[in-house]
């Protein structure tokens, strides 16, 4: 009962007036810098944290946070309106969201993301109130291998699950991972995968410019060449009560994936280097997986949306927990707030809670107000975002390729990178023709920077022995479940091949 | 499409053959007391995009896949066109941004677009292609504090009176 009467006087801090009007802006340009292909929660926490400096440090943290939360919503919009993820976290949303947006369902999509958002931000928040401290050392004993075995997991259930030609998927991964080479070896700091001997790649390529190339660009060139340009935007009409049934839909169709998403994110979102994109990739992988009917993921699944827009906001959450706790970010956005608090005097660790409690209540209490809000402002704003659909397809398209330059120039500031956007572009046109899947390649680039680290250390810890991934209690199970999932494809692939003489 | 699906499969068997060479140059193997050199994990990647590549010929071999199967052009007359005057288009964009800088290129790609692809009015080209730049303007070099290309000296006076509204 002391968690109660901590939350409750938490809730006090996050109400006045200050903090309430601090929560209000800024899930509101959250929710617009989320949106904006490019723009993602580390972008916004990090342009607004001087800001922050003009009030205490309790205020501060909570206007960052509800930001934070913003962006989680905001993600969402982009990538079912107009198909390019707004921010990594929203990858997976792109896949079933858009489908949906396609068939004239946006307005359920929107508001499938937004019900999911904040649910998964509710149960997270209960997580978090409940097991804080108890949740952190359970994740401090992931080490390498542990989440290797996860990447691993991932990417299994892509080929698993895909129902995509097998070959083309794990050609899309393979590249992808490669893709995430290029650059610097993260270990011994030596250039790697120079290409062509072009300085552009010493840099690295960022997932943005793959992502904003595949769907900004290689997505609308395929869609008007399918459409023959005659695509009629999706014509959802705006009302209120429309709202209020959509809602039962999404609970109706897509609770499991809100549920699923709703744990799981929390749980990847505590690992340490893993974060929202990882949680919300594998929650959408898992519900597809436990579907009756998984052919049905990619068509526009409600489930496809609720999933992973549950799992990064549970994540967002979950992530601000080894942050708090143990000092320990769980993504990019995490260490920047981190890196505020220690400008503020603040530092964190088991002690905080002890001597800042106010401090520390004073923000979960804002993560439920916030949460809250953040629901409210999406729903209202649900009506400008289809208002941008029924923009006829001459108009959104340019707008669309316009805002993938900018977007990516404002994320990379290099014309190198926004000419690979182009290449990205016109080559995931053409591999989309061939029937390639390419949404593995995006999540393998987002994922990869963190499995090779990992795989490499694990090996280094195992003096190069790879059972080090089946003997160990947490990493040997995680393992065991991805080898079944990338051989289940394969036996099927193979069976038909030899019954085929026979037909 | 059965013609693109192997060549396609080949230009990506190329590729990984590439980039299996190029990674080779850090070393692939187990280093003693350091784990697996920096050319490790592309290495056996591309490996595995090149054994992949054979698996799609295979299939394309045995007609298995949907565009093994198709004898339907890659890109129609259609294709072609829309493939020349969009994509055409964006490159076209991207190559003036370093010349007219960021907000002329939209400015250009938009008025190009709307007016001769899309043939809308010239009221809402000009208001599309006028406003959204300057728009922009005020959102990435204000409020975001991003700068984005300003292109040759020559649109400096341009910018001289933006950069006054800001400051």
């Amino acid at each position: 009962m002391e968690i109660l009467s901590l939350l409750g006087d938490g809730m006090l801090i996050a109400i006045q007036p200050l903090n309430i009007l601090l929560i209000l802006v800024g899930v509101t340009v959250g929710l617009f810098i989320g949106a904006m292909p490019g723009l993602g929660s580390v972008n916004g926490v990090a342009i607004l944290l001087p800001i922050t400096f003009l009030v205490p440090p309790g205020s501060a943290i909570i206007f960052l946070a509800a930001i934070y939360y913003g962006a989680m919503y905001g993600g969402a919009i982009s990538s079912i309106t107009l198909g390019i993820p707004g921010a990594s976290t929203a990858v997976a949303t792109t896949f079933d969201g858009r489908p949906l947006a396609l068939k004239g369902k946006a307005r359920l999509a929107l508001v499938a993301a937004a019900v999911a958002s904040f649910i998964g931000g509710s149960v997270a928040n209960i997580f978090f109130t409940l097991f804080a401290p108890l949740l952190a050392t359970v994740a401090l004993n992931f080490g390498p291998p542990e989440i290797f075995a996860l990447m691993l997991l991932a990417f299994a259930t892509f080929v698993g699950l895909g129902g995509d030609d097998i070959p083309k998927t794990v050609l899309s991964i393979c590249f992808g991972l490669v893709v995430a080479a290029i650059g610097f070896d993260q270990i011994s700091g030596a250039p790697r995968l120079v290409l062509f001997g072009m300085n552009g790649f010493l840099g690295g390529i960022n997932f943005l410019v793959l992502a904003i190339g595949v769907y900004g660009i290689g997505e609308m060139l395929w869609t008007l060449d399918t459409t023959r340009g005659e695509v009629t935007s999706s014509k959802a009409d705006i009302s209120a009560k429309g709202i209020i049934t959509d809602t039962g839909e999404t609970f109706r169709l897509g609770w499991k994936g809100m549920s699923i998403g709703s744990v799981l994110g929390f749980f990847v979102g505590i690992l340490p280097a893993a974060g929202a994109t990882p949680g919300s990739l594998m929650s959408y992988g898992v519900t597809k997986m436990l579907s009756k009917n998984p052919k049905e993921f990619g068509q526009g699944h409600v489930s496809g949306v609720t999933a992973p827009e549950a799992a990064n906001n549970s994540a967002s959450t979950g992530a601000m927990l080894p942050m708090l706790t143990l000092g320990i970010p769980g993504s990019p956005t995490t260490a920047i707030l981190l890196g505020g608090m220690v400008i503020w005097g603040l530092t964190p660790g088991p002690r905080l809670f002890i001597e800042q409690s106010d401090f520390v209540w004073g923000l979960i209490g804002s993560f439920y107000v916030s949460n809250f809000f953040a629901l409210v402002v999406n729903l209202a704003f649900i009506p400008l975002f289809i208002w941008m659909l029924r923009m006829p397809f001459t108009v959104l398209a340019p707008l669309i390729f316009v805002l993938s330059i900018v977007g990516g120039y404002a994320a990379m500031a290099d014309m190198f990178d926004v000419w690979l956007i182009v290449l990205f572009g016109i080559g995931a046109f053409f591999l989309r023709k061939f029937d390639y899947p390419v949404a593995p390649a995006v999540l393998a680039i987002v994922l990869g920077p963190i499995a090779e680290p990992t795989l490499r250390q694990s090996l280094l810890l195992s003096s190069g022995d790879p059972t080090i991934f089946f003997t160990r209690p947490i990493a040997g199970p995680i393992t065991f479940v991805a080898i079944i999932l990338i051989l289940l494809p394969a036996l099927k692939y193979l069976r038909p091949a030899k019954a085929r003489p026979a037909e | 499409m059965r013609r693109g699906e192997i060549i396609t499969a080949g230009v990506l068997a190329l590729l990984s053959i590439y980039l299996m060479v190029d990674s080779t140059k850090l070393g692939v193997g187990y280093v003693a007391g350091k784990g697996p050199a920096g050319g490790f994990w592309p290495f056996w990647l591309s490996v595995g995009m090149l054994i992949s590549t054979g698996f799609i010929a295979l299939n394309w071999y045995r007609r298995t896949s949907p565009p093994s199967q198709s004898d339907e052009p890659v890109l129609d007359a259609y294709g072609r066109k829309m493939l020349l005057l969009v994509g055409g288009g964006i490159i076209v964009f991207v190559g003036l941004i370093d010349i007219i800088s960021m907000y002329g290129a939209i400015a250009v790609f938009l008025l190009y677009y709307l007016r001769f692809l899309g043939r809308h009015g010239w009221v809402l080209t000009l208001s599309m292609a006028l406003v959204l730049p300057v728009a922009m303007f005020f959102f990435f070099e204000g409020l975001m504090r991003i700068n984005m290309p300003k292109g040759m000296s020559f649109t400096a006076p341009v910018y001289d009176v933006l950069y006054d509204i800001i400051y």
